[in-house]
């Protein structure tokens, strides 16, 4: 399995696991992005997501770079979801294993955070009045 | 010269899935400023920036014929 991919399919959050499995590693660290049903007090019907795919791979093996650089991690997947997502959904998965739990925290925390502000990926939030680009807007 | 430009998230909204412009001048400021002109609403945006082959781009550099351009709102991963 690919260590970054956005994909149109559902994201195996198990296997992501098992991927940055080795028999060095002390510690797995994973992040899971979920599509909550509600913002500001808004029922989200769905959520849209669309990437600039190439563009998004790219950043994204940054920030796996910048980690390798920063922390003592053995391995790391990102795998993002594209398209229409619903409540409970899985939108990303972030897995990093490292011998010791500081690094796989840190760097874990690291990429969702880099992740929000670098990849072009964007998500539209559709309520039952209206739909809204997230941050688009001051 | 004339460019096609790639458009995502809401500027895709604005100005389609793609677009063709005049650029009037050669560095990337320029071409926003042409965008920020054709499209008033991109400057209502947070912020947008232009890639040039899949990298973000700097206000001073040029665009070559052949580049592949983009225009990139505000992102919202995760």
């Amino acid at each position: 399995m690919s260590d970054l991919i956005i994909t149109n399919e559902t994201i195996d959050v198990q296997q992501c696991i098992d991927t940055v499995m080795t028999p060095e590693s002390g510690g797995i660290d994973v992040f899971i992005g979920t599509v909550r049903d509600t913002t500001k007090g808004k029922k989200v019907v769905r959520l849209e997501f669309e990437a600039y795919e190439s563009m998004a791979l790219n950043e994204l093996q940054k920030i796996v770079d910048e980690i390798k650089n920063k922390w003592p991690v053995h391995k790391i997947i990102i795998h993002h979801r594209t398209g229409v997502l619903y409540t409970g959904d899985v939108a990303v998965v972030i897995a990093v294993s490292a011998a010791h739990r500081d690094a796989a925290f840190e760097a874990c925390r690291y990429a969702i955070d880099t992740l929000k502000q670098t990849v072009p990926i964007w998500k539209k939030e559709v309520f039952e009045d209206g739909e809204v680009w997230v941050a688009a807007h001051p | 010269m004339k460019i096609n430009i790639l458009a995502f998230g809401i500027a895709r909204e604005i100005v389609g899935s793609s677009c063709t412009t005049e650029l009037t001048g050669l560095l990337v400021q320029d071409l926003k400023r042409d965008l920020g002109a054709q499209y008033p609403r991109l400057k209502q945006l947070s912020s947008f920036m232009i890639a040039v082959n899949g990298v973000y781009a700097q206000p001073e550099q040029v665009i070559n014929a052949g580049d592949e351009v983009a225009i990139i709102p505000p992102v919202s991963g995760g």
